[in-house]
């Protein structure tokens, strides 16, 4: 029987392309309700091991389980409709209103007219934008942060048991990005679920995650608490720490 | 004439040959979008594809298209004459645009948002009507309209292979040396590309990502484009029951398809015959204005079944025999070979024959007292001269034209088409000429034909040449017209046509009736 506590769990995972290993023997899990950062620079593997949850892209070696059942096995178009997905800047479709975004998943799985629609003003709601005003509005007419606001609108929209997010306050500025964050933070407690959080930014990673991988070169350095995080020896822990106490 | 008074005159057949005009653009450009966007979609799916497939939609668009039909010509079910032929042309020209702007717009799309696609769970098929065709949608509307634009342009030469449209009056303006013909074709194919590129930028516009589109504009849109649609449809369905009538009437016994060259001469003999076939009864299809060797291929490939031809070009540029100068055996010859090689009936000759005509200006020759071709030889130097493609390219043509008159051009000749040399010659910018003997320009323009004093042009007696198939039914018609035409009454009727500006049909029913008042 597989463990249902665990949602994601990887097993000896190694990802290459020709000689380069972009990853190398991942070994970890990610329990119901958890929030996992994968800290690291750009380069360290960090959103290569986020793509290979919902098989963007797929691996070269060992296996990624979701819900107990290898990725590999599943349909690879109903792995994707049950994991939600947030990108950078939104990654919104520029020829659909605000609410065909929130709704596209929804679409995909045919739902009627009326639930959509519910679910759509439920879910602009729930990322705080008034309905009657954003729902007919183009990704043009937004600014960057309330596009973000309806990536994870999107995102949620189905209600999936995890959500991945890649980088998504990345290309905010400051002051927008700290308020998302925040609301972010309450957000996904509120909502309880299970996610997998991509960033480069320790501020970032100690607000929202319940635990944080620390990864460099393909590995994972260090798999902890944030209060451990903070705690530990090692040189690049010592180094993100010390962006944060400036 | 006045431009307004010739448009007054000929609006109807102004109108039917636009018509025609769109149906060719219209049919090809949509055979190009059918088979050019399921194949750039195909290139951005499969990328090894893109190299050859390109590459070959690149050269389809850098042969010149009067060689491209020209190619096509002999080609089994694809080639032949008419409006097909032609369709198939333009639409390989249409297809470069189609098929490149098919695979940049689809690859030109933000990785971020096909990446987003694939994440919402989108299956690839979803992905591609859902996002990737209506973000590429701009860029291909952007192709379809360079399609459209090109192929209203290149259609005109679709005249030169039966095909009609606007070409029709620009080929024949040119052939007649018609300022209101060719600018009547060339005015509406230009506001008929422009129409186009309006319309079409306009339905572009529409689709621009994140439009909302006013109620005012929307309306617009709709009054421009079912407009065209109007149009469209009507050219296209008058032209598809011509086409079907067509198809079976070829089928059908008892109807002859009349054909002719793309020259006055040849029309006005034509019509000639087609008038008396159908004074018996007999019903008649024309297929007229056919260019270069097309009446002859038509013929064999049983799409006309009768034409006119002179049996000098028919023994020398079909049957490649050296010219010779006796007509009697290149008549007895060339009837022979005919019934032999192609089951070819020639019938009795029409009693002129159009040979080459050695042409300079008529002021040149009065001053130097200029008689005969050897006259010229000697103070011919400096002239620059300018011959049509015919005339440089045959046996009977340029070679041995300047040897056997001891010529010696220090300007290259100019090669041009033929109606234009005599253009040029009348305005000073060529001196001599090869025109025909039978032209009606030639008095027109004040012209002087030099006399072949050493016998050099071979015999060009007009005769028909017909299917053995249908000779029964053409025999009689031929009898009647043994020797019923003298050369200066062929060069008074193509006077009528070239330079009082009457309709083939009307001269040849006059002459008709005079023969018969005169019988």
């Amino acid at each position: 029987m597989p463990d249902t506590d665990k949602i994601v769990e990887f097993r000896g995972v190694g990802y290459t392309i020709g000689d380069a290993k972009i990853l190398d023997d991942l070994n970890f899990a990610i329990s119901k309700g958890e929030v996992l950062v994968l800290l690291g620079e750009s380069g360290c593997g960090k959103t290569t091991t986020l793509k290979l949850i919902n098989r963007l892209i797929e691996p070269t070696r060992g296996e990624i389980l979701v819900d107990g059942r290898s990725t590999m096995d599943w349909d690879a178009i109903a792995l994707r409709r049950h994991i939600g997905y947030v990108l950078q800047d939104g990654g919104l479709f520029p020829h659909f209103t605000v609410a065909e975004n929130i709704a596209l998943v929804l679409r995909l799985e045919n739902w009627d007219a009326v639930r959509k629609q519910k679910r759509t003003d439920e879910m602009l709601n729930l990322v705080g934008l008034d309905p009657a005003k954003f729902a007919a509005r183009f990704p043009h007419e937004l600014s960057g942060g309330q596009r973000q606001r309806v990536g994870v609108a999107r995102a949620l929209a189905s209600d999936p048991e995890l959500l991945l997010l890649d980088e998504p306050f990345g290309a905010l500025d400051a002051i927008t990005r700290t308020n998302l964050q925040k609301e972010f933070a309450g957000l996904v407690r509120e909502i309880g679920k299970t996610a997998v959080f991509v960033t480069h930014d320790l501020h970032e990673a100690m607000l929202l995650g319940t635990r944080i991988a620390l990864m460099d070169k393909g590995t994972i350095l260090l798999n902890d608490s944030p209060e451990n995080f903070k705690r530990s020896d090692l040189p690049l822990a010592r180094a993100y720490l010390e962006t944060v106490m400036l | 004439m006045s431009f307004f008074d010739f448009l007054k005159q000929n609006w109807p057949e102004l109108l039917t040959l636009t018509r025609e005009h769109i149906f060719l653009v219209f049919l090809s450009t949509g055979a190009a979008i059918v088979i050019g966007v399921p194949l750039g979609i195909l290139l951005t799916r499969i990328k090894s594809l893109q190299t050859p497939i390109l590459g070959f939609a690149n050269i389809m668009q850098t042969v010149p298209s009067l060689a491209l039909f020209g190619l096509l010509i002999p080609i089994p079910f694809i080639g032949g004459i008419g409006a097909r032929t032609a369709i198939i042309a333009l639409a390989l020209y249409a297809l470069l645009p189609v098929i490149r702007n098919t695979v940049s717009g689809i690859l030109g799309i933000d990785p971020k948002i096909r990446e987003a696609a694939v994440a919402m769970g989108m299956t690839d098929w979803q992905r591609l009507k859902m996002v990737e065709l209506p973000l590429a949608m701009p860029v291909m509307l952007t192709g379809i309209r360079i399609a459209v634009v090109i192929s209203v342009g290149v259609a005109t030469v679709a005249a030169a292979v039966g095909a009609g449209g606007l070409g029709t009056y620009i080929f024949r303006g040119l052939r007649q040396n018609d300022n209101n013909l060719l600018l009547a074709g060339a005015l509406a194919s230009a506001s008929l590309a422009l129409l186009c590129d309006f319309a079409l930028g306009q339905f572009e516009k529409s689709y621009e990502i994140g439009v909302r589109q006013s109620s005012q504009r929307k309306f617009l849109m709709l009054c421009v484009s079912s407009l065209l649609v109007i149009i469209i449809a009507a050219g296209s369905i008058s032209n598809f029951k011509s086409e079907i009538l067509n198809s079976e009437i070829v089928t059908e016994s008892r109807r002859i398809v009349v054909g002719s060259k793309d020259f006055t001469e040849s029309i006005v003999l034509a019509e000639i015959l087609a008038q008396m076939l159908e004074e018996k009864g007999v019903a008649v299809t024309r297929q007229f204005e056919l260019g270069g060797n097309l009446a002859h291929e038509s013929l064999l490939s049983k799409q006309i079944d009768v034409y006119p031809e002179y049996t000098g070009t028919a023994y020398t540029a079909i049957l490649k025999h050296q010219p010779i100068t006796d007509p009697q055996a290149v008549y007895d010859q060339t009837k022979n070979e005919y019934a032999e090689k192609f089951k070819l009936t020639v019938s009795p000759p029409l009693g002129f024959s159009n040979d080459f005509a050695i042409l300079v200006r008529g002021d040149i020759a009065r001053k130097n007292t200029l008689k005969t071709i050897s006259d010229a030889a000697p103070m011919a130097r400096d002239w620059q001269a300018g011959f049509g493609q015919d005339f440089m390219s045959r046996a009977d043509g340029y070679a041995g034209f300047t040897k056997t008159y001891g010529f010696n051009f220090t300007k290259q000749p100019r090669e041009m088409d033929l109606s234009l040399t005599y253009r040029a010659l009348q305005s000073g910018e060529l001196d001599i000429i090869a025109g025909n003997s039978t032209d009606g320009l030639i008095a027109a323009l004040d012209l002087c034909q030099l006399a072949d004093d050493k016998h050099y042009f071979p015999p060009y007696q007009a005769v028909f040449i017909a299917r053995q198939d249908v000779a029964e039914t053409l025999n009689d018609t031929f009898e009647k017209l043994k020797n019923a035409i003298s050369t200066d009454e062929m060069r008074r009727l193509n006077y009528e046509v070239d330079g009082n500006k009457r309709t083939p049909k009307d001269v040849a029913a006059e002459w008709l009736r005079k023969i018969k008042l005169a019988n």
